[in-house]
């Protein structure tokens, strides 16, 4: 374990109407092994201890699964290592005297909520639209009775790996939210207990997504670079696939 | 307090079945005139909410996270036990509830763990159903694993992501009622009161974290599904919003809260790095099926551990258990990483830590087949601690995991506050005084899916209710209540920061009073002492905390504040329970109760209830009542895994 100093700019804006202002700091000995939210919080006390407004995030598992927690770290969503959420992200990776600019994720269906917290409700919305098999609790018949080959499986297991982040939408410069609705219509299409609403599904999760205003797909690839699950565009390929069909044969 | 445990008549087996046979019911035209708050989307929860508008209610739902997508079930890494015995292994809905109610250390209620484990093999079929991505053997059909002191392989998985992918699954179910208008659901709102209406729940207060808004919601019945109060230690594995405020509040109203003083530490954490850490990270204990446990037979040896020869190794576990070896239950195996390190065989620059060593299953399954299995740990591993499990052991330290006291239940899931229901971790119900690993989702979705819908029915079916809007004058003195609370939280922030303490300090040394008098091992000296310390901790909360900010906007360090000041008065009755309890059972170790080989020493003669605390108001020591534990169907025998 070692220590470096870091000066920080962090994009503050009081509330979802004010306009905002990068502000720096400085931290001191800050340990390499702390996790970057940990840095935030060693941040936090200081400017508490100061009578200052702490720097307000959204956070919750700290270990890289409910999807809670993201910024923008020195351009790059979730931060420069791979497959890695912020909360996931350690001070190792960052040398003494550097300086780290954090902003919110940004779209322009994210709004602003306060300084690095933004609404992703959106999200939501796209997954109400059809993100689902419906099947009422109880009267399923037995799991082994739905075969499902295992490579399939494991196909389906990776498109469903998706923590509904937003790092996608935040590094896309359409604001495209198609590696996140993708992913979901990927799994779903894939399963056979998907087949029943596949059609319906992919044309009313792709409306949801229109209609919340996010952006369309021009192969950047930004996306499946930043995505923290490594969510493969293939996902976006599979749902194209699935909307035309649908739009064609339904 | 009345503790009326209404448990079924008739045969274990039959019990359940009887149950729904004479339980009342809502005919599906009288459904959709009744309202019912939910409170918490995990998996018991979102469960809970989308069965309940399947069934017709309406419902409204609420988190503290930005989505229902996000609760703490996600984290879950290892899987979901069922009797389903696909594995033609010997297993059955028997041996599950066995398993269950002995890992238990015979402390929890026979009816309620027999019906969980009837119930299993349902929810393995609905989550295939909603198009959960467990794993597949090559033919199709589900692959199982051997998971946590079980010697059948009975828990279906989706790599090291079975709470993810059962929670999304969840999630979806109550997405498609939200869109069709039965869920009515409520994010970013933390619930800060229940409130009561001629003595049965009737609504809830919650506060809008964007705004700072307290709001009044009416309804007919309340359920809970708020979580566990792990988070009291301040360092564990839970989720930072992690709290006990809703049950907490709920307790001071009327409810009875159940075996406290019940924590799993679980074995196979990171070990703590730093006085700055926010939470520790869990190892799936899927981990111990491969890796071996070992330290130095030699205290303070230090060399690295490639250079310590087989015969300077301790494979503790092994030697000490030879039939469960590493696959010991959860608290014994917590129990003896602990005494390694007390005896000064302890690992890492803490020496607070054992290893977990691969380098024998990568012999002999190869490197490939280890990561198939283990890959996303090894790399979330790597990750934090910049080491790679592949080329040296990983170091493990037992953590604050799951809390198996919570809300007192009787078998319909139901407080001692009529109309208030407690499902998931926030219960007490099923896992006694220790969980089975892949355990706790099996109870979660079983509370959600399966149970919640045949007790609530049966509560409105069988109670009169007038109809109630949040107008009433109990829902303003409740809300008044709430306002005023965190006016008193903000008071000591008037002037300034200066000579105050902020709330993480605080909560740090509670968790530390928490972590070293009522963690691993306790006793009556050191808990008498924690007891007689908690008041000063208490006062300096109220007198010097410093919260910036106001409580009518988004103020992070004011929730933080609520929770934790909830905390200090819980740890009270935590503290309390685990001095009563003079016998050890599962996680309670009470170092006055030991055999003569230094294993938990359970009594059941003096010892075999569950202790429910009643609040009698501030200042006042609560009540223990207790609620006997009878065994009709087993005999309990002191646990051996030898």
């Amino acid at each position: 374990m070692s220590e470096i100093d870091i000066s920080l700019e962090i994009w503050r804006q009081k509330d979802s109407l004010a306009s905002g202002v990068f502000e720096t700091y400085s931290l001191q000995r800050i340990s390499t092994d702390m996790s970057f939210l940990e840095m935030l919080d060693v941040l936090n006390e200081q400017l508490t201890r100061e009578g200052k407004d702490p720097v307000a995030f959204d956070h919750d598992c700290r270990e890289g699964i409910c999807g809670m927690c993201g910024a923008v770290v020195n351009g790059i969503a979730h931060g420069p290592e791979p497959e890695t959420t912020l909360c996931q992200l350690h001070m190792r990776h960052f040398k003494s005297g550097d300086t780290i600019v954090i902003e919110p994720f940004r779209s322009r269906v994210f709004l602003p909520i306060k300084d690095l917290m933004v609404d992703r409700s959106g999200f939501d919305r796209i997954i109400q639209a059809g993100g689902y098999v419906s099947v009422n609790t109880g009267g399923t018949p037995d799991a082994n009775a739905i075969p499902v080959p295992s490579t399939t499986a494991e196909l389906a297991m990776d498109a469903a790996a998706c923590i509904g982040c937003g790092a996608c939408v935040a590094s896309c410069p359409n604001g495209a939210a198609m590696l996140f609705t993708g992913a979901k219509i990927a799994q779903l299409s894939l399963l056979p207990q998907g087949q029943q609403e596949r059609k319906e599904r992919a044309l009313s999760m792709v409306a949801a997504m229109d209609n919340e205003g996010f952006g369309n797909c021009t192969n950047e690839r930004e996306c499946e670079t930043v995505c923290p699950k490594g969510i493969s565009i293939r996902n976006i390929a599979r749902m194209n696939s699935e909307y035309f069909k649908a739009s064609f044969f339904s | 307090m009345e503790l009326n445990s209404a448990v079924p008549e008739g045969p274990l087996a039959e019990k359940w079945d009887n149950h729904r046979f004479s339980s009342k019911l809502v005919n599906p035209a009288n459904r959709r005139k009744y309202k019912i708050i939910i409170v918490g989307t995990g998996l018991a929860g979102a469960s809970a909410a989308a069965t309940l508008a399947e069934q017709g209610y309406n419902i409204d739902s609420f988190c503290i996270q930005d989505s229902p997508r996000r609760a703490h079930s996600i984290a879950a890494q290892g899987g979901i036990n069922a009797a389903k015995n696909y594995q033609n292994d010997g297993d059955s809905i028997r041996r599950l509830f066995y398993d269950t109610i002995k890992g238990g250390d015979f402390r929890s209620r026979e009816a309620n763990v027999y019906r969980l484990a009837q119930v299993s093999n349902s929810i393995i079929d609905q989550c295939v159903a909603q198009g959960v991505p467990f794993a597949r053997e090559y033919g199709g059909t589900l692959a199982n694993r051997s998971f946590g002191g079980a010697q059948v392989s009975r828990t279906f998985y989706a790599r090291g992501q079975t709470g993810q992918q059962l929670l999304l699954g969840a999630y979806s179910a109550l997405s498609r009622q939200i869109k069709a208008k039965k869920v009515s659901m409520h994010t970013r709102k933390e619930m800060m009161d229940i409130v009561l209406v001629g003595g049965k729940a009737r609504g809830i207060i919650t506060r809008d974290i964007i705004t700072g808004k307290l709001e009044k919601h009416a309804a007919d019945a309340v359920i809970l599904a708020t979580g566990g109060y792990g988070n009291a230690y301040f360092l564990s594995t839970n989720a930072m919003a992690s709290n006990v405020t809703a049950a907490w509040r709920a307790h001071k109203k009327g409810a009875g809260f159940a075996n406290p003083c019940f924590v799993q530490i679980h074995p196979t954490c990171i070990p703590v790095h730093g006085d700055y850490q926010s939470k520790l990270t869990l190892m799936s204990e899927s981990l111990r099926n491969d890796g071996r446990v070992w330290v130095p037979k030699k205290p303070g040896d230090s060399r690295p551990p490639a250079s310590i020869p087989e015969e300077d190794r301790d494979y503790y576990l092994e030697n000490k258990y030879p039939s469960f070896g590493n696959l010991v239950p959860r608290d014994v195996a917590s129990r003896n990483a602990k005494e390694q390190c007390d005896a000064g065989k302890g690992v890492g620059n803490t020496q607070l830590a054992v290893y977990l060593d691969f380098a024998e299953a990568i012999k002999r399954d190869g490197e490939a087949s280890i990561l198939k299995k283990y890959g996303n740990l090894f790399q979330m591993y790597e990750k934090i601690t910049d080491s790679n499990p592949l080329h040296e052991p990983m170091m493990i330290y037992p953590a604050v995991h799951y809390t198996m006291g919570g809300l007192w239940v009787d078998y319909n899931l139901m407080t001692t506050i009529p109309g208030l229901f407690a499902v998931g971790e926030c219960n007490f119900s099923d896992h006694g005084a220790n969980r089975l690993g892949a355990s706790a989702l099996m109870q979660g979705l079983a509370d959600g899916y399966f149970i919640i819908g045949t007790a609530v029915a049966n509560y409105l079916g069988s109670t009169s209710l007038g109809h109630v809007a949040a107008d009433k004058p109990e829902f303003t003195k409740a809300l008044n209540g709430v306002d005023d609370r965190i006016e008193k939280l903000l008071r000591s922030s008037k002037n300034g920061p200066a000579g105050k303490v902020t709330v993480d300090e605080i909560h740090k040394e509670l968790g530390l009073l928490l972590w070293d008098h009522c963690g691993m091992a306790r006793n009556k000296q050191g808990l008498e002492l924690a007891l007689a310390k908690l008041p000063a901790i208490q006062k300096k909360f109220w007198n010097d905390v410093y919260i910036p900010g106001s409580g009518k906007e988004l103020n992070q360090s004011l929730e933080r504040a609520g929770r934790v000041a909830d905390f200090l008065e819980f740890a009270e009755i935590m503290i309390h329970d685990a001095l009563d309890r003079a016998e050890s059972c599962g996680c309670h170790l009470r170092e006055e109760s030991q055999t003569a080989e230094n294993e938990a020493k359970r009594d059941d003669e003096n010892f075999s209830y569950v202790s429910v605390w009643e609040h009698k108001g501030a200042g006042v020591p609560p009540a223990l009542h207790k609620e006997p534990l009878v065994f009709e169907d087993i005999v309990p025998s002191q646990r051996s895994y030898k």
